[in-house]
């Protein structure tokens, strides 16, 4: 689903091309999004859009956390990416002091997080890195976006 | 499937129901609710005025008020609710597990008994903010606990033994427990949760001897769910006609309907008529569900035996900002243009205050109760619509368009939050939000038991005003004018009190209890709580002395969008002063505090 490495890995013709790919699927874990002159790509866009939709009832607005969940902003900044769709596809239960039982559902069946679940990552690493800051992002134009492009592609 | 049976299984009880039923438990409470000792129900009596006749502390002494007894309930989620008082023993709830605790007010809260159910964990997430719960309800020697997996559950109030427990909902498709019961008759009335699951509402009245189903009435569908006559049952004096529940729907999209019914019910003995309103229809995203929607976001007047609706008014139809109509409905009677009128007073989430006729649904004012409400200009007397303004329709502006400067917020001018009548001024005191939002909603597809928004918000406090996030006001609600209005810098989200001690009382984010004029507004008397209010303040007499009651614990919805802070507003929006978090301001707790003078 991450259509802009995938697009990069399409054109992977030769080994060194190959090797070039996994360097670029690498990048894309540590650094998912672009930013122009403070404008977002779609994927990061989108991200915060579906975030809001659905996680920030628990992990709150931008997310900062709330009184019951903990704030994405510092969990992303460790979390791995793979460890990042392991917990969003399957959930996890901690058993926390005084009654605190903390509950994450699995989300592997809700397609308005599936479909999507690279924007969110994209957005989620941005704040983390603090390379997003809160409320709405401003969009990079359709047409200087690439992220824009491929995903329109391929609906 | 399920919905058939369920179908099937209430419309066969409806017809049982028909049969009148005479309810001493009934009796027993319209004569406990007088007596100003107890605090018997958590509106602290039918009418829902949250009104004691007690005045031992009073405007003159509230300032020297103590910290008589404190308890913790040992869970560090929001508190929303009040105790109960009951002849020397109170009765504290708390949010999930939700334990129940009986304690002996001869010595200072020793616990009597304490009850804790088991409930799957897997409730928490889909409970859309904070698991918490609004009280407990009292009858016939029972305490009945309505938990977050849904279980409504008899407890023997001198025991804690589990006299009968039945299950009012599936939370693995997101239907989940909040509201507090009320007991009205022989029947314990209960409203489901999960409006942003896409959960279809019903109010649902058992018998409290044995816990079998009376009725069940449901918010949308054909008129044998929600038990709508069309002929006789009206909106603003005509006839719903045939299957209104399902007429302004289209398909099949009323099942997904939402209209949940998680506020708070009264009831008015002489007329026996129940009140309450319902939630949001379905998905936020407004594209998606044409149509009125009926009946989301509507007051409905039942009558307790049958569960057959006298009348329905429709605040907000067709919702496009999560307003949902679930807030209080006061019982009152008063004097409108020189005629004494049974009314019923509901300040709603969509920033306007209606006052109605309660035996007839006639509405008599609507009327903005925060001058900053702008989605829409005013309320159609005629139709009882409201007059949207086009640049503050999410569905005129469309899918992944982001509407901005919509006031209010989505939290509403009010949340659930209890407001407090006074007969000796003629006032409400409403405890409000002065919060304003961008909204912008998009395409979503419903699964079960997963979240069903399709919106995305950012709110910030109100523009152009005084910088903070809430007020607590004085309303006429015979004319629909604001009295008073004393700015708060944080939403007030915690249920008013007022006395005959000319006191009014609530609580704040930061974790204050306050005292205030009712004349006036200025504040008499404000102690730290060691966190946030958002549960309701009561009071009760014991041993011959006036006691103040308030949980603190800061959490639910204001735990979501408050304490991380919200939105700085927009440059173009030109909000005065920036936002400080509630975070430096307050921290998790679980804890009841009891105030009273000190003795002389």
């Amino acid at each position: 689903m991450r259509l802009w490495t995938m697009a990069v890995v399409g054109l992977g013709l030769s080994l060194s091309a190959l090797t070039t790919a996994n360097a670029q699927e690498s990048d894309w874990e540590e650094k998912p999004y672009i930013i122009e002159d403070g404008k977002v790509d779609y994927g990061t866009y989108n991200g915060y859009r579906r975030y809001h939709n659905t996680c920030h009832v628990c992990h709150g607005p931008d997310a900062l956390g709330s009184s019951f969940a903990p704030s994405l902003t510092e969990s992303l900044k460790t979390m791995s990416y793979t460890d990042f769709l392991e917990v969003v596809t399957n959930g996890r239960q901690a058993k926390g002091a005084a009654n605190q039982d903390s509950v994450m559902p699995s989300f592997a069946e809700n397609s308005d997080v599936m479909l999507y679940i690279d924007h969110i990552y994209a957005y989620l690493k941005a704040r983390a890195d603090d390379a997003v800051g809160r409320g709405r992002p401003e969009r990079l134009p359709p047409e200087e976006d690439q992220v824009f492009q491929e995903w329109k592609d391929s609906q | 499937m399920h919905g058939f049976k369920l179908l099937a299984a209430s419309s066969l009880v409806a017809v049982i129901g028909l049969a009148p039923s005479h309810g001493f438990a009934n009796d027993e409470l319209v004569e406990m609710q007088k007596n100003p000792k107890n605090w018997v129900m958590p509106l602290g009596n039918y009418a829902g005025t949250r009104y004691s006749e007690l005045d031992q502390i009073n405007k003159d002494n509230v300032g020297d008020l103590q910290v008589a007894w404190t308890f913790s309930t040992g869970v560090l989620r929001g508190h929303e609710g009040g105790p109960l008082v009951i002849d020397g023993v109170m009765y504290v709830h708390a949010p999930f597990p939700n334990t129940v605790f009986a304690l002996d007010l001869n010595e200072n809260g020793r616990m009597i008994w304490k009850y804790e159910p088991k409930q799957d964990p897997n409730v928490i997430p889909v409970m859309c903010c904070d698991t918490v719960n609004r009280g407990v309800a009292y009858a016939d020697g029972t305490i009945f606990l309505h938990q977050a997996d849904t279980t409504v559950v008899a407890l023997d109030a001198k025991t804690g033994e589990v006299k009968w427990s039945v299950e009012n909902g599936d939370p693995s498709k997101g239907e989940t427990g909040t509201a507090a019961p009320l007991v009205a008759g022989d029947k314990v009335l209960i409203g489901n949760s999960g409006g942003e699951f896409g959960v279809q509402g019903h109010l649902t009245a058992y018998n409290i001897a044995d816990g079998s189903i009376a009725w069940r009435a449901y918010s949308t569908g054909p008129d044998d769910m929600t038990l709508l006559e069309p002929e006789n049952t009206t909106h603003l004096g005509e006839p719903v006609g045939a299957d209104s529940g399902t007429a302004t729907w289209e398909g099949d999209q009323w099942k997904l309907g939402g209209g949940t019914t998680w506020g708070w019910t009264t009831y008015d003995p002489e007329l026996n008529l129940v009140y309450y309103g319902s939630g949001n229809p379905g998905t936020w995203n407004p594209v998606q569900r044409p149509g009125d929607n009926r009946w989301s976001m509507t007051i409905f007047a039942r009558d307790l035996d049958t569960g057959v609706a006298k009348w329905v008014y429709q605040m907000t139809p067709h919702d496009e900002w999560d307003f949902d109509g679930v807030n209080e409905m006061i019982l009152v009677d008063q004097e409108i243009d020189g005629e004494m009128r049974k009314t019923l007073v509901h300040p709603d989430r969509n920033g306007f205050a209606y006052t109605l006729d309660r035996e007839t649904g006639e509405l008599l004012v609507a009327k903005k109760y925060d001058p900053t409400v702008n989605w829409a200009t005013e309320v159609d007397m005629e139709t009882g619509r409201p007059q949207v303004v086009a640049d503050y329709s999410t569905g005129q502006q469309g899918e992944d368009v982001n509407t901005q400067g919509i006031c209010p917020a989505a939290l509403g001018t009010k949340d659930q939050q209890p407001s407090t009548y006074s007969p000796k001024t003629g006032l409400f005191y409403i405890p409000t939000n002065h919060v304003c939002m961008d909204y912008e909603p998009f395409q979503v597809s419903y699964t079960a038991g997963q979240p069903y928004v399709g919106a995305t918000l950012s709110m910030y406090p109100a523009p152009d005003s005084h910088g903070g996030l809430g007020n607590f006001i004085a309303w006429d609600a015979t004319k629909g004018e604001i009295v008073w209005s004393k700015p708060e810098p944080f939403s007030v989200w915690s249920g008013a009190l007022a006395t005959a001690g000319d006191v009014v009382f609530y609580g704040t984010l930061e974790g204050y209890l306050k005292a205030v004029d009712p004349e006036t507004g200025d504040e008499l008397f404000k102690f730290k709580t060691p966190s946030g209010i958002i549960g309701n303040v009561n009071t009760y007499e014991h041993d011959g002395k006036q006691y103040v009651a308030i949980l603190s614990g800061i959490g639910g919805w204001a735990g979501i969008g408050l304490a991380a802070g919200l939105t700085e507003s927009t440059a173009g929006l030109g909000a005065v002063g920036a936002y400080e978090s509630l975070a430096n301001y307050t921290n998790l707790g679980g804890q009841l505090t009891v105030f009273a003078l000190p003795s002389s």
